[in-house]
């Protein structure tokens, strides 16, 4: 069968960064959809010209509103429209879900890792949250690489994750007043011990920029190598 | 006058013909890929066909590279909606390799390294529509890209490309691949606009 379009419309946005926004639509007949899958969305122009383009789901389903995290691109045909131009109670269209792969079900139960590079949290975020909703009793990590302090999504629930959400930030241009990691690009110290406490089996989700999942790919199976763990146990997302 | 997205402009659509329907052109080569790179050094990789009775053609680096190669330019479709126009191959085409190879099978399923499945009607490898590519824009296939070698089967979605192919199996019925299993069209043509199952 395939995928309906239907009409989503705008009925909450919020600033995460300068350029990010989480935005909420109300969704009718949305069939529900997994952590970690994502949205097309379509737009049309006055005369007839349409755009589409695929963007996480930042949240579980709440019946029938989804959250989406929109990083507004310079120059990008959509995405700028998205973040600060389509005005409240106005409509675009949605198909999906999509994406079965780079997913977290509720009921698996291994330790996870997580490593997001900047906007690559968005899906990250909606496999967190459906582990708090959950009452998920089993480790869920997330290594969250930004440029500086200011670039943090979701910054209060990452913060405040309770004992079952270990977030460690990695700023890669500007670290905050005091930090003990000087800033850089990420290196295979800041993923010893996140996967050390890792199950044979845990699965490990990698999302950001195309050279941002290539290095963490590459040191991740350098890390496995010696731990018997298999690079198949490691699924990525990428965008750009 | 739309209901939708009211003041959206979107860019000049002179492209259009040119485009599959949903696409939008792109200067980069972005990648698509479901886990990590594998690493595949060109003096392990080897080549194999099977056919559905089980027998075995392989090629090393060093034979494929002696076979007759081609130099292709072809538009290529990504099922993420990116389009890169006049992309620049060199490979040896299926057909070298399909040469006098008998089977009745009408299906292929492409094995990559790091464990990747693509399944495909055998006809569309076969008439100088797919190669095993080696070289792009002059250089040798970077491994983000599928290097040492990949699938090139530029009138499909790009998922049927497969990165990293290290054989292709024969099979009597179509046996679903990696994406097409999670939800993907068996097919994907772009100007069908055939990107899910059911499309």
């Amino acid at each position: 069968m395939a995928l309906a379009w239907l009409p989503a419309r705008l009925v909450g946005r919020r600033a995460q960064t300068a350029t990010a926004r989480s935005l909420v639509f109300t969704v009718p007949g949305w069939p529900g959809h997994l952590p970690g899958q994502h949205v097309d969305v379509r737009l049309t122009a006055d005369d007839g010209y349409q755009a589409v383009r695929s963007y996480s789901l930042a949240a579980p389903a709440d019946d029938d509103r989804l959250e989406l995290g929109v990083q507004a691109v310079s120059g990008g045909e959509v995405s700028p429209y998205l973040a600060d131009q389509l005005p409240p109670g106005e409509r675009v269209e949605m198909r999906g879900p999509l994406g079965n792969w780079f997913v977290w079900r509720p009921e698996q139960t291994e330790p996870v890792l997580s490593v997001a590079g900047g906007s690559g949290v968005v899906p990250l975020m909606a496999m967190i949250r459906a582990h708090r909703s959950a009452g998920s009793r089993s480790l869920f990590q997330l290594v969250y690489s930004v440029r500086g302090p200011e670039d943090v999504w979701y910054r209060e629930e990452l913060e405040d994750g309770g004992p079952f959400l270990d977030v460690r930030f990695l700023h890669t241009r500007r670290s905050p007043h005091g930090a003990a990691r000087a800033s850089g690009r990420i290196t295979a110290a800041d993923l010893r011990e996140p996967t050390a406490r890792l199950d044979p089996v845990s699965p490990v989700y990698v999302c950001g920029s195309t050279g941002f999942v290539e290095t963490v790919g590459d040191l991740l199976v350098e890390l496995f190598a010696g731990r018997g763990k298999e690079p198949a146990t490691i699924r990525t997302e990428h965008f750009g | 006058m739309t209901s939708f997205s009211p003041g959206f402009r979107g860019r000049p659509h002179s492209l259009a013909q040119r485009l599959p329907p949903g696409q939008y052109p792109t200067e980069s080569f972005p990648v698509l890929s479901a886990g990590p790179t594998p690493r595949v050094p060109a003096e392990a990789w080897s080549f194999t066909v099977t056919t559905e009775r089980g027998e075995t053609r392989s090629w090393t680096w060093e034979q494929m590279m002696a076979l007759p190669q081609q130099d292709t330019v072809t538009d290529i479709h990504c099922v993420t909606r990116w389009s890169k126009f006049d992309t620049r191959w060199r490979g040896v085409s299926l057909d070298v390799f399909f040469d006098g190879l008998e089977t009745t099978a009408g299906y292929v399923v492409a094995d990559s390294y790091g464990g990747y499945t693509t399944s495909l009607p055998l006809a569309d490898l076969l008439g100088g529509r797919a190669w095993i590519a080696h070289t792009y824009d002059g250089y040798a296939l970077s491994p983000e890209h599928g290097g040492p070698a990949r699938l090139l089967v530029p009138h499909l979605y790009f998922w049927k490309s497969a990165k990293w192919v290290r054989g292709l199996r024969l099979t009597p019925e179509d046996d679903p691949g990696f994406w097409e299993s999670a939800g993907y069209h068996p097919y994907g043509d772009p100007w069908r606009e055939q990107r899910h199952r059911g499309d």
